[in-house]
This record gives structure tokens, sequence and C-alpha cells, in this order.
């Protein structure tokens, strides 16, 4: 037992003796140090950087994949009557898709029908694109507002529907503030006044005046012919480990609902149900491979200054063997000395990282178009200190090995 | 049994033109708790391999080198380092200091190298030996900032820190001037009488060798006894 405690306690001391000497080692040296940790943590800095930035940047065409196609797993349903050539009757489908999706507990579905409908500006009447939806459509679509509120569900009952616009059209309204109830005109038969809700951020290539109307406002209001020419779509939001059982679950129960004769699909239709491969491995190749540039660039300077270090160090390091220094407590406190220092300079690099990333301005910058900013990733910050780490280890393997092989008597007479 | 013993050692060289070079030839020595023991001998005669190998710093191309009587082939690189680190003090000819430490960082290096009380107590340790070699008040002081004989007096303490059973002095005088070098040999008598260190002094200084009671000559490789050898390297 006594032994045992005394290999502990001997263990002890070289651990911590180890480390003793590696920080007076880098007290010493601070200033050839800090010059080689420039470059080191400069490069973490750039690493850390572009694979947060990547993450942004996948969070960004993700979200703009969801405004298109939908969030995943959006399943498109559709039924048609082959025999007579014409589309289910809308609202047997509808109460078909609502009998289906209470069914099986699924919570978000809508439908989405596009029209249009003339609005009544105090400059004249225009033609307004207007998409017809339900409740859920701004969930399952991530339809993000810049102000105002989305639908409710005290909306589908009031006598005065509730529209979202645009910004170009809510700017032709004269911009009213929305806390004082602005109203719409929609004239027609029948011609009714809309409450402006919430507005949404103008598609800045088009420029058009648009709006979203709930479903059942827009079948009430929009000129007949208008409506027989527009068939809706129908989208069920469904988790996607579940999109395959549910799609043929539903589709039969829809089938069922709806009678024999209907043809009816279930398709999944979101980007992830095309994608093989993920859209932005070129760019993260290509980021990647600048980063992994600027850091083997970091780690030769790394490595370049611990090699003269250690040929300027022979005869302290002779000394030190002539102390009773072993080889291994040597190659140990030459590599230790390396992968402390970096470990630092991977701590500063990813400190500047986040400065330059999660600071006002360049958050602005960067993060235009995002709804859900990701965060300052943990796996960058990881990645970049086990960098760090790792190139402290290669680039402190080389001078390690050569102040082993140091011979004690002629180092000292160096 | 002796600290060290040497029998029949030859240390050689390959020269890079393939022939070799016998630099110790067949080296009889012996090395008694307490002794004091003087080798003189003109530059290039072997006293710096001769040195290396009673530090356990190089090993004897033929012949048995003896440690506490055991074989030194027997004793692995870890232990050499570790039995040089407690029984063997250097002291050498430049000071050799660490730059930029104190002289309480450079006299406790040696202590990072032991364990237990001597480890965790280095510093206070340190402190004492700088204090018996009359540096008390330059506990803090870098090496820049003392004189030749204040380096040289660090350098003992810091051969002595770890209680060695034989102190290796390479050239101790030869960077001091003369009244200093008397100075520091009556010193390292001193604390090597203190601690019952063996001291072997390598020197060229006749006056120096003098001063020790077994007194050698290195000529060519070949060691041998110097009865009296004030002259013999001038």
């Amino acid at each position: 037992m006594s032994r045992i405690a005394e290999a502990g306690a001997a263990l002890g001391s070289t651990v911590v003796g180890a480390v003793v000497e590696g920080w007076g080692e880098l007290r010493t040296h601070r200033t050839r140090v800090l010059l080689s940790l420039i470059g080191v943590a400069l490069a973490i800095a750039a690493l850390t950087s572009v694979v947060a930035l990547g993450g942004i940047a996948r969070q960004s065409i993700t979200e703009s994949q969801e405004r298109s196609s939908g969030r995943p797993a959006m399943l498109s349903v559709y039924a048609f009557d082959s025999v007579a050539g014409q589309n289910a009757p809308d609202e047997r489908l509808r109460e078909a898709i609502d009998e289906a999706t209470a069914k099986y507990g699924i919570e978000h579905w809508s439908s989405q029908t596009w029209g249009s409908l003339r609005v009544q500006l105090t400059t004249g009447a225009y033609e307004v694109s207007v998409t017809a939806v339900d409740r859920d459509f701004a969930d399952m679509f991530r339809t993000e507002l810049e102000r105002g509120r989305w639908f409710s569900a005290r909306d589908e009952t009031r006598l005065a529907p509730a529209i979202v616009i645009n910004r170009t059209l809510w700017a032709a309204l004269g911009s009213p503030d929305l806390a004082t109830h602005p109203t719409i005109e929609l004239p027609g038969d029948p011609g009714t006044i809309a409450e402006v809700v919430g507005v949404y951020p103008a598609n800045v290539e088009w420029g058009s005046m648009e709006a979203y109307l709930l479903g059942s406002d827009y079948r009430r209001l929009a000129p007949q012919d208008q409506l027989l020419g527009n068939t809706p779509n129908y989208f069920v939001w469904v988790p996607p480990e579940l999109s395959d059982p549910l799609s043929e679950r539903l589709r039969a129960s829809i089938a069922q609902s709806l009678g024999g004769g209907y043809d009816v699909q279930v398709n999944r239709q979101d980007y992830a149900a095309w994608q093989d491969s993920d859209p932005l491995l070129p760019l993260t190749i290509m980021l990647g491979g600048a980063a992994g540039l600027l850091l083997l660039l970091g780690a030769l300077g790394l490595l370049t200054i611990s090699l003269v270090t250690v040929r300027y160090r022979i005869q302290e390091i002779g000394i030190k063997r002539s102390f009773g220094a072993t080889a291994g407590r040597v190659f140990f406190s030459v590599m230790m000395e390396s992968v402390v220092a970096t470990a630092v300079a991977g701590v500063v690099g990813i400190a500047l990282a986040i400065l330059a990333l999660k600071n006002p301005w360049s958050t602005e910058l960067i993060s235009q178009g995002v709804s859900d900013v990701p965060g300052f990733p943990v796996s960058a910050a990881v990645l970049g200190l086990v960098v760090s780490i790792a190139v402290g280890a290669l680039a402190g393997l080389m001078p390690a090995l050569v102040a082993v092989r140091i011979k004690p008597i002629d180092a000292i007479r160096y | 049994m002796g600290i060290l013993e040497l029998r029949g050692v030859t240390r050689t060289v390959e020269l890079p033109d393939g022939s070799s070079l016998d630099i110790l030839r067949g080296v009889d020595l012996a090395v008694e708790a307490g002794d004091r023991l003087s080798i003189v001998g003109r530059s290039g005669s072997g006293k710096s391999t001769l040195l290396n190998i009673l530090g356990l710093l190089d090993a004897p191309t033929a012949g048995d080198l003896l440690v506490d009587g055991v074989p030194l082939a027997r004793l692995s690189s870890g232990e050499r380092d570790r039995r040089r680190g407690r029984d063997v003090g250097f002291i050498f000819q430049q000071f050799n200091l660490l730059p930029g430490r104190t002289a309480l960082e450079n006299v406790a290096t040696p202590l990072l190298y032991a364990s237990g009380k001597p480890f965790w107590r280095r510093e206070r340790i340190a402190a004492e030996m700088l204090e018996r070699v009359g540096l008390g008040a330059r506990l803090t002081s870098l090496p820049s900032q003392l004189s030749g004989g204040e380096q040289q007096r660090v350098a003992i303490a810091r051969a002595l820190v770890r209680g060695p059973r034989l102190i290796l002095a390479d050239e101790p005088t030869g960077a001091l001037d003369v009244d200093t070098g008397a100075a520091i040999m009556a010193l390292l008598d001193e604390v090597a009488t203190a601690s019952g260190a063996a001291l072997v002094t390598i020197t060229h200084d006749p006056d120096i060798a003098e001063l020790a009671a077994r007194r050698f000559r290195l000529d060519r490789g070949v060691l041998s006894p110097a009865a009296a050898v004030a002259g013999a390297a001038r």
C-alpha cells in the first residue's frame, strides 16, 4: 500500500513539476511565446468564424427553402377523379383532410390558394395578389412578419376579415401604425372592409402589392369565376421520421372519406425530401479548405519558431538534464509548453471569432434574411479548441524530439 | 562500498573518416564518500569525457562503471537520470544559470525533478541553500544582476540543493579572478564537508588542484596519480 502511495506521490510531483516547469518557460519567454501564438490565434479565429458563418449560411438557406417548399416533412394532398376528369370538390376534400389529420393527431395543416382582389386605396384601385391560407400556414412555411401579428382563431369568426399585407401595400396605405387598427377597402360584390393585422417583408425584386387572407374569407370575397378556376393546394405538416407511414395512412383515410373514384395522392414536397446531399457542401469544403490553409500556415510558423527556440534553448535543456530531468520529462515539458500555449491561443482565437461575429454590427450584417439566427455554435468553439491543441501537439512533437536527442554535456558547452 | 568505481574504462569515438579515437584508455578510479579529488590535464586530454562518465551522462565503450556497486549497464536510462538528479551535483565553469530566472528559481530547479517534501518545499529549501552560500539577500536577483562570484555561488547552491553524494566541478574557478576563485573553492570545500559529499574538481589550474587530497593527471586519455601537479598544465 505504501509503495502505491509513494508511486502516486511521485507521479503527482512529476505532473505538477512539469506544469510548473512549462509555466516557468512560458513566463520567461513570454515575448517569443506571444509572437509565435499570434498566427495560431488568428488561424483559429478564422477557422472558428468560418464554421460559425457556415452555420448561419446553412440556416439562411434552410429558412429560404422552408419558406418556398415548407418545413420538413411537408405533405401535399391531391385528389383527382380521373373518370370525371376533375379535382375533388374543395369542401369535401377539406372535410376529409380535417377528419384524417384529427384521426392521426396531426396538428398542422393548411390550404393555399393563389388569387387576386381589388383593393381601393386613396390613390386608386389596385389589383393585389392574394394568398388564401389557413391559420397554421405561417408555422408550416415559416412566414415571418415585420410588424403586427398573424391570423388568430378569433379572426376566423370576425365579420370584418383580418388581412396580413406586405410592406409595399402597407407603404401604399401610408404606413399606418397597426395599433390604430388600420383598414383596407376591398370593393366588389360583396365588398368589405378588412382590418390590417400584420405586415410582412416585401419581395424586393417584384415590388408588387401582396396580401394573405384566411381561406374562409377569400372564398367569401373572391369573384366566383376566380374561385372556380383556382383549386386550393392542401398541405399537412408531419414529423419527418413518420412521413412515410403517415403519407400512406392519410392517403387511405382521405380516399375512404371521399368515396370511390378518387385517385388520392399524398406526397412529400419539402426540400429535405429531394435533397440527398448537403447543398452547402461545396461552400463548406471551400471555406474549410481556406481555414485549413490558414491553420497550416499558422502551425508552420509555430513549428519554425519552436524549432529555432529549441536550438536556442539547447544549453538550458542540457543543464536541466544534468540536474536529473529525464528524457521523458524534457519531451513532455517541451510538448506541454507547446500544447498549453496553443490551447491559450485557441481560446483567444475563439474569443476573437465570437467578438467578430456576435457584436451588434456584424450580427445585423450577416443575419439579414435569417429569422432564427443561430447562436455561436458550441461545435465551432470545441472544434477550434481541439484543433489548436492538436496543432500544439504536432508543432511541439518535432522540437520535443530534437530536445530529447540533445546530448547534455555538449549542450551545456554549446 | 564506493559511490562510483571505474575499472579499466575506455571511451572510443568514431571519427568521420571511419577511424576510431580512444579518448579514455583503461581508466581506474574509485570515488568514496567525502573524497576530495582533483584531475588536471590539457585541453583534449579527455577531461570532459571523464566528467560525462562520472556524471552518468555518458557510458564507457569498454571496462566497467559501478554505481553503488551496480554496473551502469544494468541501470535503465531513466534510472541513470534519476540517480544523477539525486546523487550528483554539477558545477560548471561558465556557471550556466538559467537566464531569465531569479537566483531562487535557479536553485529550486533541481528540486523540480525530486518528489515528496523536497519537491513541495523547494522554494524554502532553495532559499535556505542560498542563505548558506551568503546570498540570502539576493533571492530575487536575475543572473544578469549578479557578479561572477555571486553567480558561481548560486551555481554551488543549485548543485548542493538536493544533497548530492558527489559534486562534479568542471573548472569552477575558470571564469573568476584569483581571489574570488579561492573564496569559491573554500566555500565549495566547506559545504561539501558539511554534507559529507565527495568533490571531484576538474581543472587547468595546478593551485586549485593542489587543494584536493587525491590528485590525478589525465594525459591523452590515461589517468595517473599526481603527487605534485603544480606547473603540469602550464
